[in-house]
Protein backbone atom coordinates (compact mmCIF):
# COMPACT_ATOMS: atom_id res chain seq x y z
CA UNK A 1 0.00 0.00 0.00
CA UNK A 2 1.30 3.54 -1.09
CA UNK A 3 1.48 5.85 1.94
CA UNK A 4 -0.03 8.75 1.48
CA UNK A 5 1.14 10.88 3.54
CA UNK A 6 4.73 12.10 2.96
CA UNK A 7 7.11 13.79 5.36
CA UNK A 8 10.00 15.71 3.54
CA UNK A 9 12.70 16.50 6.08
CA UNK A 10 15.89 17.10 5.14
CA UNK A 11 18.96 16.60 7.24
CA UNK A 12 20.69 19.54 9.26
CA UNK A 13 17.33 21.69 8.73
CA UNK A 14 15.35 23.25 10.51
CA UNK A 15 12.14 23.06 8.83
CA UNK A 16 10.08 19.98 7.20
CA UNK A 17 7.55 19.47 4.82
CA UNK A 18 3.99 17.07 4.98
CA UNK A 19 2.13 16.46 1.74
CA UNK A 20 -1.06 14.55 1.76
CA UNK A 21 -3.28 14.20 -1.74
CA UNK A 22 -6.67 13.68 -0.54
CA UNK A 23 -10.18 12.29 -2.05
CA UNK A 24 -11.81 15.28 -1.32
CA UNK A 25 -12.74 18.82 -3.44
CA UNK A 26 -10.35 21.42 -2.20
CA UNK A 27 -13.43 23.35 -0.25
CA UNK A 28 -14.17 19.87 1.93
CA UNK A 29 -10.42 19.86 2.45
CA UNK A 30 -10.38 22.99 3.69
CA UNK A 31 -13.77 23.19 5.54
CA UNK A 32 -11.98 20.52 8.05
CA UNK A 33 -9.23 23.00 9.20
CA UNK A 34 -11.63 25.86 9.28
CA UNK A 35 -14.85 24.36 11.45
CA UNK A 36 -13.70 23.85 14.73
CA UNK A 37 -16.29 20.90 15.61
CA UNK A 38 -14.55 19.50 12.41
CA UNK A 39 -10.97 20.24 13.77
CA UNK A 40 -12.30 18.35 16.99
CA UNK A 41 -13.38 15.15 15.07
CA UNK A 42 -10.15 14.25 13.33
CA UNK A 43 -7.66 15.95 15.49
CA UNK A 44 -8.87 14.02 18.57
CA UNK A 45 -8.94 17.25 20.96
CA UNK A 46 -11.06 19.61 22.26
CA UNK A 47 -11.46 22.92 20.27
CA UNK A 48 -11.37 25.82 22.97
CA UNK A 49 -10.98 28.53 20.25
CA UNK A 50 -10.22 28.21 16.98
CA UNK A 51 -11.07 31.96 15.11
CA UNK A 52 -10.61 30.90 11.28
CA UNK A 53 -9.62 34.66 10.29
CA UNK A 54 -6.50 36.73 10.12
CA UNK A 55 -5.26 37.83 13.20
CA UNK A 56 -7.24 35.35 14.88
CA UNK A 57 -6.09 32.76 17.75
CA UNK A 58 -6.85 28.86 18.08
CA UNK A 59 -6.49 26.82 21.15
CA UNK A 60 -6.75 22.85 21.97
CA UNK A 61 -6.86 20.66 24.63
CA UNK A 62 -6.82 17.17 24.96
CA UNK A 63 -7.98 14.69 28.03
CA UNK A 64 -7.29 11.32 28.70
CA UNK A 65 -10.37 9.41 30.00
CA UNK A 66 -9.88 10.14 33.49
CA UNK A 67 -10.43 13.74 32.59
CA UNK A 68 -6.43 14.78 33.09
CA UNK A 69 -5.15 17.32 30.58
CA UNK A 70 -2.66 15.18 28.72
CA UNK A 71 -1.61 18.07 25.76
CA UNK A 72 -2.56 21.83 25.69
CA UNK A 73 -1.16 24.03 22.71
CA UNK A 74 -2.04 27.27 21.26
CA UNK A 75 -1.08 29.55 18.64
CA UNK A 76 -2.35 32.46 16.13
CA UNK A 77 -3.26 32.88 13.12
CA UNK A 78 -1.67 35.29 10.57
CA UNK A 79 -2.80 34.87 7.79
CA UNK A 80 -6.32 33.35 6.59
CA UNK A 81 -7.44 32.64 2.83
CA UNK A 82 -10.52 30.52 2.05
CA UNK A 83 -9.15 27.54 0.21
CA UNK A 84 -6.12 28.41 -0.22
CA UNK A 85 -3.78 28.43 2.50
CA UNK A 86 -3.30 29.31 6.30
CA UNK A 87 0.06 30.18 8.28
CA UNK A 88 -0.09 29.99 11.61
CA UNK A 89 1.77 29.64 15.12
CA UNK A 90 2.08 26.31 17.14
CA UNK A 91 3.21 26.13 20.47
CA UNK A 92 2.68 23.22 23.34
CA UNK A 93 2.06 24.44 26.94
CA UNK A 94 3.92 22.88 29.65
CA UNK A 95 6.86 21.91 27.51
CA UNK A 96 9.65 24.15 27.36
CA UNK A 97 9.63 23.96 23.62
CA UNK A 98 9.52 26.74 21.00
CA UNK A 99 6.60 27.88 18.94
CA UNK A 100 6.67 27.10 15.14
CA UNK A 101 5.51 28.51 12.45
CA UNK A 102 3.40 26.51 9.93
CA UNK A 103 2.54 27.19 6.53
CA UNK A 104 -0.65 25.29 4.96
CA UNK A 105 -1.52 25.39 1.15
CA UNK A 106 -4.04 24.06 -0.10
CA UNK A 107 -4.81 23.16 -3.85
CA UNK A 108 -7.06 21.75 -6.01
CA UNK A 109 -5.96 18.72 -8.19
CA UNK A 110 -9.25 17.93 -9.79
CA UNK A 111 -12.77 18.63 -8.59
CA UNK A 112 -12.69 15.99 -6.47
CA UNK A 113 -9.10 15.57 -5.41
CA UNK A 114 -7.13 17.98 -3.41
CA UNK A 115 -3.74 18.32 -1.69
CA UNK A 116 -2.15 19.93 1.48
CA UNK A 117 1.48 20.77 1.42
CA UNK A 118 2.12 21.90 5.19
CA UNK A 119 5.93 23.31 5.70
CA UNK A 120 6.61 23.48 9.63
CA UNK A 121 9.55 25.97 10.55
CA UNK A 122 10.77 25.55 13.83
CA UNK A 123 13.34 27.50 16.10
CA UNK A 124 16.70 25.06 15.72
CA UNK A 125 17.81 21.92 14.42
CA UNK A 126 17.59 20.30 17.82
CA UNK A 127 14.14 21.59 18.13
CA UNK A 128 12.72 19.90 15.07
CA UNK A 129 14.44 16.18 16.24
CA UNK A 130 12.42 16.89 19.64
CA UNK A 131 9.04 18.07 18.09
CA UNK A 132 9.72 14.71 15.92
CA UNK A 133 10.78 12.48 18.67
CA UNK A 134 7.32 12.63 20.60
CA UNK A 135 5.00 10.88 18.82
CA UNK A 136 7.08 8.12 19.64
CA UNK A 137 7.76 8.64 23.43
CA UNK A 138 3.89 9.52 23.63
CA UNK A 139 3.04 6.65 22.31
CA UNK A 140 5.52 4.64 24.90
CA UNK A 141 3.84 7.01 27.59
CA UNK A 142 1.02 6.08 26.93
CA UNK A 143 1.90 2.36 27.27
CA UNK A 144 3.58 3.06 30.34
CA UNK A 145 0.26 4.56 31.95
CA UNK A 146 -1.45 1.96 31.17
CA UNK A 147 0.64 -0.11 32.58
CA UNK A 148 0.41 2.12 35.82
CA UNK A 149 -3.35 1.80 35.54
CA UNK A 150 -2.97 -1.98 35.51
CA UNK A 151 -0.58 -2.09 38.34
CA UNK A 152 -2.54 0.45 40.42
CA UNK A 153 -6.16 -1.95 39.84
CA UNK A 154 -3.65 -4.83 41.21
CA UNK A 155 -3.60 -3.19 44.33
CA UNK B 1 -8.10 -8.78 11.10
CA UNK B 2 -7.24 -9.08 7.14
CA UNK B 3 -5.35 -5.88 7.83
CA UNK B 4 -3.20 -7.72 10.60
CA UNK B 5 -2.97 -10.56 8.00
CA UNK B 6 -1.61 -7.98 5.50
CA UNK B 7 0.88 -6.71 8.03
CA UNK B 8 2.50 -9.98 8.78
CA UNK B 9 2.72 -10.72 5.20
CA UNK B 10 4.56 -7.45 4.52
CA UNK B 11 6.61 -8.02 7.30
CA UNK B 12 8.59 -10.78 5.27
CA UNK B 13 8.66 -9.08 2.38
CA UNK B 14 9.34 -5.74 3.80
CA UNK B 15 11.08 -6.31 7.38
CA UNK B 16 12.11 -2.25 8.02
CA UNK B 17 8.97 -0.39 7.01
CA UNK B 18 6.71 -2.89 8.98
CA UNK B 19 8.95 -2.28 12.26
CA UNK B 20 7.34 1.00 12.29
CA UNK B 21 3.80 -0.44 11.67
CA UNK B 22 4.63 -2.87 14.60
CA UNK B 23 5.00 0.04 16.79
CA UNK B 24 2.37 2.42 15.25
CA UNK B 25 -0.10 0.10 17.15
CA UNK B 26 -0.86 1.23 20.64
CA UNK B 27 -1.51 -2.26 21.62
CA UNK B 28 1.65 -3.64 19.99
CA UNK B 29 3.60 -0.12 22.07
CA UNK B 30 1.79 -1.66 25.25
CA UNK B 31 2.90 -5.51 24.83
CA UNK B 32 6.81 -3.81 24.16
CA UNK B 33 6.77 -2.33 26.87
CA UNK B 34 5.00 -4.58 28.67
CA UNK B 35 7.81 -7.08 28.20
CA UNK B 36 10.43 -4.53 28.39
CA UNK B 37 10.20 -5.32 32.22
CA UNK B 38 10.09 -8.98 32.28
CA UNK B 39 9.65 -11.87 29.59
CA UNK B 40 6.18 -12.97 29.58
CA UNK B 41 3.95 -15.53 28.31
CA UNK B 42 1.16 -15.19 25.78
CA UNK B 43 -1.07 -15.70 28.92
CA UNK B 44 -0.09 -12.86 30.75
CA UNK B 45 0.67 -10.70 28.01
CA UNK B 46 -2.95 -11.14 26.98
CA UNK B 47 -4.59 -10.37 30.77
CA UNK B 48 -3.28 -7.15 30.87
CA UNK B 49 -5.84 -6.26 27.60
CA UNK B 50 -9.33 -5.82 27.11
CA UNK B 51 -9.22 -7.79 23.81
CA UNK B 52 -9.57 -11.38 23.07
CA UNK B 53 -6.75 -13.71 23.83
CA UNK B 54 -6.62 -14.01 19.91
CA UNK B 55 -5.99 -10.61 19.47
CA UNK B 56 -3.19 -10.21 21.16
CA UNK B 57 -1.49 -13.71 19.99
CA UNK B 58 -2.14 -11.66 16.18
CA UNK B 59 -0.15 -8.35 17.87
CA UNK B 60 2.55 -10.91 19.29
CA UNK B 61 2.89 -12.59 15.95
CA UNK B 62 3.25 -9.47 14.30
CA UNK B 63 6.25 -8.29 16.58
CA UNK B 64 7.46 -11.97 16.65
CA UNK B 65 7.53 -11.72 13.02
CA UNK B 66 9.14 -8.45 13.02
CA UNK B 67 11.70 -9.14 15.34
CA UNK B 68 10.88 -6.74 18.03
CA UNK B 69 10.04 -9.80 20.58
CA UNK B 70 12.26 -13.04 20.05
CA UNK B 71 10.80 -16.33 22.51
CA UNK B 72 12.64 -18.83 24.74
CA UNK B 73 11.10 -22.03 25.87
CA UNK B 74 10.31 -23.10 29.55
CA UNK B 75 9.16 -25.76 30.15
CA UNK B 76 5.43 -25.66 28.55
CA UNK B 77 5.82 -22.38 28.64
CA UNK B 78 6.72 -19.89 25.73
CA UNK B 79 8.45 -16.86 27.40
CA UNK B 80 8.44 -13.46 24.74
CA UNK B 81 11.33 -11.02 25.65
CA UNK B 82 12.08 -7.80 23.93
CA UNK B 83 14.59 -7.85 21.43
CA UNK B 84 16.75 -4.61 22.50
CA UNK B 85 18.98 -4.55 19.25
CA UNK B 86 15.74 -4.28 16.66
CA UNK B 87 14.55 -1.53 19.03
CA UNK B 88 17.75 0.15 18.66
CA UNK B 89 17.14 -0.01 14.86
CA UNK B 90 14.15 2.26 15.39
CA UNK B 91 16.17 5.16 15.42
CA UNK B 92 14.38 6.71 12.34
CA UNK B 93 11.35 8.65 14.38
CA UNK B 94 9.96 10.52 11.36
CA UNK B 95 7.96 7.13 10.49
CA UNK B 96 5.60 6.91 13.89
CA UNK B 97 5.54 10.93 13.38
CA UNK B 98 4.11 10.22 9.71
CA UNK B 99 2.04 7.89 10.84
CA UNK B 100 0.75 10.13 13.32
CA UNK B 101 -0.56 12.36 10.58
CA UNK B 102 -1.38 9.57 8.20
CA UNK B 103 -3.99 8.57 11.29
CA UNK B 104 -5.52 12.48 11.21
CA UNK B 105 -5.51 12.71 7.73
CA UNK B 106 -7.15 9.16 7.21
CA UNK B 107 -10.20 10.53 9.41
CA UNK B 108 -10.27 14.17 8.34
CA UNK B 109 -10.77 11.98 5.05
CA UNK B 110 -13.40 9.94 6.24
CA UNK B 111 -15.28 12.34 8.00
CA UNK B 112 -15.10 14.84 5.15
CA UNK B 113 -16.63 12.30 2.74
CA UNK B 114 -19.77 12.48 4.73
CA UNK B 115 -20.09 16.32 3.45
CA UNK B 116 -19.91 15.27 -0.10
CA UNK B 117 -23.21 14.68 -1.51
Amino acid sequence: MEKKTKIHAEENRHDLTITREFDLPVELLFKAYEDPEIVAQWMGTKVIKLESKKHGAWEFETSDPNGNVVFKANGVIHDFIPNEKIVRTFEMDNINFAPQLEFLEFEKLTDGTSKLTMQIIYKSIEHRTNQLKLPFAQGLNMAHNRLEEIVTKLK
Amino acid sequence: MTSLYLQSNNCVMEIRRDVFQAIADPTRRAILSLVAVQAMTPGAIAANFNSSRQTISKHIQILNECELLHQTQSGREIYYHLNPQKMKEIDNFIEPFRQMWEDRFNKLESIMKNYKK
